[in-house]
């Protein structure tokens, strides 16, 4: 130990001429983990062989009807339902977040009221009322006198599947919208005004670009629950994914297999989204942190290559 | 009130606040405050915390709504107009064109944190006064250059330190060419080996004739650049003048009081 009342003269940096011993690690051994992976290995090849070997399964016919036109077609009715609605569902949650932080407490209210309805009732409940709406309004004439259109040619199943799931996305929406606005700091609402950017600029220019951050992981979330959601407009018939396996085994009774087929292309585009919504999430997180974490990609090249290649980029990806 | 209204007719001061009322709730921040700030003055006000002076500045370019009083800052009614005995909230967009004159620099810099420096720069200038951009980023550039970051245009704000982000802070109120500043503690929030830089750009600014309104607590900065110091206690002005008096040789009790706690 060295005084430290009284300041050196010189720097030390090491202390001279002294030879260490020189021990190996050993890291600490884990059984927990080895048992645990065992029992879970077990139970994986019992499931893995039950599934292969019941015939019930009927995975040759699942073969068969994995890329049968009308399943394809299905799908793409389901990504179309996706996209949409969650466009809508994106553009009505702006709004709605906006109008519910607006200071006009009758604006406030009513935006509350449409979140509060709309969280608070069913989605399939919804569903079938937008597909019943001939039978409350049979003739539609959007408050224009003369024009009395049928209800029902308008209210297609399409149409009620987009209306129902997109108002319904549209409340959830404003509530992660909502959420992103709050994050960001009041001071930023001040510097705005304060350089004289009006209210609706500041929103659009400042406050909402960076809420994004906020806003984009459930968003991502979101996506993936309407993919699913979609299912339920087959109670209208419309032709998406499960309902185009429904129809195939009504006609020929391979119940099981079909419900398989749709279950695996549910399983790849949900993959594929997830996959899209990390590199999503790594792009707005930019200007938030110095140095982005690595992706699955470039840790496996890293992986694969060995230790010079990053010597020779001097550490850096 | 009384002052006020006996003035000679003159060239119109860049700020008069007459009796400026300001509560939140029942809380009485300001309690009939007059100022006058002539064109080309720089004005340090002091004062202890919570005796007001954020929310005086605030009041002047309305980021603060006043409950009484009235506010004139280069000669036009700033927030309110006056129809009969009533006092008018002015309409947004008047509001936004009479701050667009009035530059603001905040205690914690509120740069946009997802625009580069330069964009920060040019947002306002682009948006609000409808510049082109070629003539918007040349001057950007130019103040940049003026608060010796001519480098950091490319930088986003989070890679700057505390005193560079500062000084960005003032380039981007500079860019909008207003006729007054506010300063709201520009220095309290940096590490005290950045506050000379800050200090130095405010001082340059000083001297090239800008109207300033600063609130601060360098008692030094005051000293050697306001042409009069202001000291406010309890929502009032206690007592003021040039620095060599109010600071050098403060006449009000709560003035010495202040001064020698802050030393
Ligand atoms: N938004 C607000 N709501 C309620 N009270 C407030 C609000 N803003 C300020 N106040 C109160 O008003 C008083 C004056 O605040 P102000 O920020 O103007 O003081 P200050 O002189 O700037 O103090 P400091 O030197 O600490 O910054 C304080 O008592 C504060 O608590
Ligand atoms: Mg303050």
């Amino acid at each position: 130990m060295t005084d430290l009342t009284k300041t050196p003269e010189k720097t030390t940096f090491t202390s001279p001429g002294r030879t260490r011993d020189h021990y190996t690690v050993v890291k600490a051994k884990h059984p927990g983990r080895w048992v645990s992976a065992a029992i879970i290995a077990v139970f994986a090849v019992l499931m893995a062989r039950s599934v292969a070997t019941n015939p019930r399964f009927g995975w040759e016919t699942v073969g068969l009807y994995l890329r049968e036109v009308s399943i394809v077609q299905g799908i793409a009715v389901t990504l179309e339902l996706t996209a949409v609605c969650m466009a809508i569902g994106i553009v009505l949650g702006v709004v709605v977040a906006v109008l519910r932080l607006s200071p006009n407490p009758v604006v406030r209210t009513a935006a509350f009221a449409y979140v509060n309805f709309f969280r608070g009732t069913p989605v399939l409940v919804q569903l079938l009322f937008w597909y019943n709406l001939a039978a409350l309004y049979p003739t539609v004439s959007f408050g224009i006198p003369g024009v009395a259109l049928d209800a029902n040619a308008i209210i297609t199943p399409m149409f009620a599947a987009i209306l129902g799931l997109g108002l319904n996305q549209g409340a959830y929406m404003s509530e992660i919208v909502r959420a992103g606005i709050l994050s960001v700091d009041h001071g930023q609402v001040e510097a705005a005004g304060a350089l004289g950017i009006n209210k609706l600029q500041t929103m659009r220019r400042i406050v909402l670009p960076q809420a994004m951050r906020v806003i984009i992981p459930p968003t991502g979330n979101e996506t993936i629950g309407m993919l699913k959601t979609t299912a339920l407009v087959s109670v209208i018939s419309v032709p998406e994914l499960l309902y185009s396996s429904q129809i195939i085994y009504a006609r020929n009774f391979q119940t099981i297999p079909l419900l398989m087929v749709a279950s695996i292309w549910y399983i790849v585009v949900t993959s594929i989204l997830s996959i899209g919504q990390y590199y999503l999430e790594r792009r707005f997180a930019k200007g938030g942190q110095r140095n982005l974490p690595l992706t699955p990609l470039q840790k496996l090249t890293l992986f694969f290559n060995t230790h010079d290649r990053l010597a020779r980029k001097g550490g850096k990806l | 009130m009384t002052a006020a209204e006996n003035t000679t007719v003159r060239a119109a001061p860049m700020v008069r606040a007459d009796g400026i009322v300001k509560n939140y709730g029942k809380l009485n921040v300001l309690d009939g405050l007059d100022l006058e700030v002539d064109a080309g003055e720089v004005v340090c006000l002091i004062g202890p915390s919570g005796s007001g002076k954020s929310t005086f500045l605030r009041c002047i370019n309305h980021l603060e709504g006043i409950d009484g009083g009235r506010m004139w800052v280069d000669g036009k009614a700033m927030g309110y107009d006056i129809k009969g005995t009533r006092l008018h909230e002015q309409k947004e967009s008047r509001i936004c064109r009479s701050r667009t004159g009035i530059g603001m620099v905040f205690q914690h810099f509120n740069l946009f944190p997802h625009m580069t420096v330069l964009e920060n720069l040019v947002e306002a200038p682009r948006l609000v006064l409808g510049e082109k951009k070629s003539v918007v980023v040349q001057r950007a550039l130019e103040l940049l250059e003026k608060v010796g970051l001519a480098e950091k245009a490319g930088a986003f704000p989070r890679q700057l330190s505390g005193g560079q982000q500062q000084r960005v802070a003032i380039a981007r109120a500079l860019c909008m060419q207003p006729k007054l500043m506010l300063f709201d503690e520009p220095t309290s929030a940096l590490d005290p080996e950045l506050v000379g830089d800050v200090l130095k750009v405010m001082k340059d600014l000083a001297l090239s004739g800008m109207t300033m309104v600063v609130v601060t607590h360098e008692m030094n900065f005051a000293r050697d650049v306001a042409d009069r110091v202001v000291f406010m206690a309890d929502g009032r002005i206690v007592e003021q003048g040039p620095a060599r008096y109010v600071i050098t040789n403060p006449q009000h009790e709560r003035t010495k009081a202040f001064l020698s706690s802050v030393r």
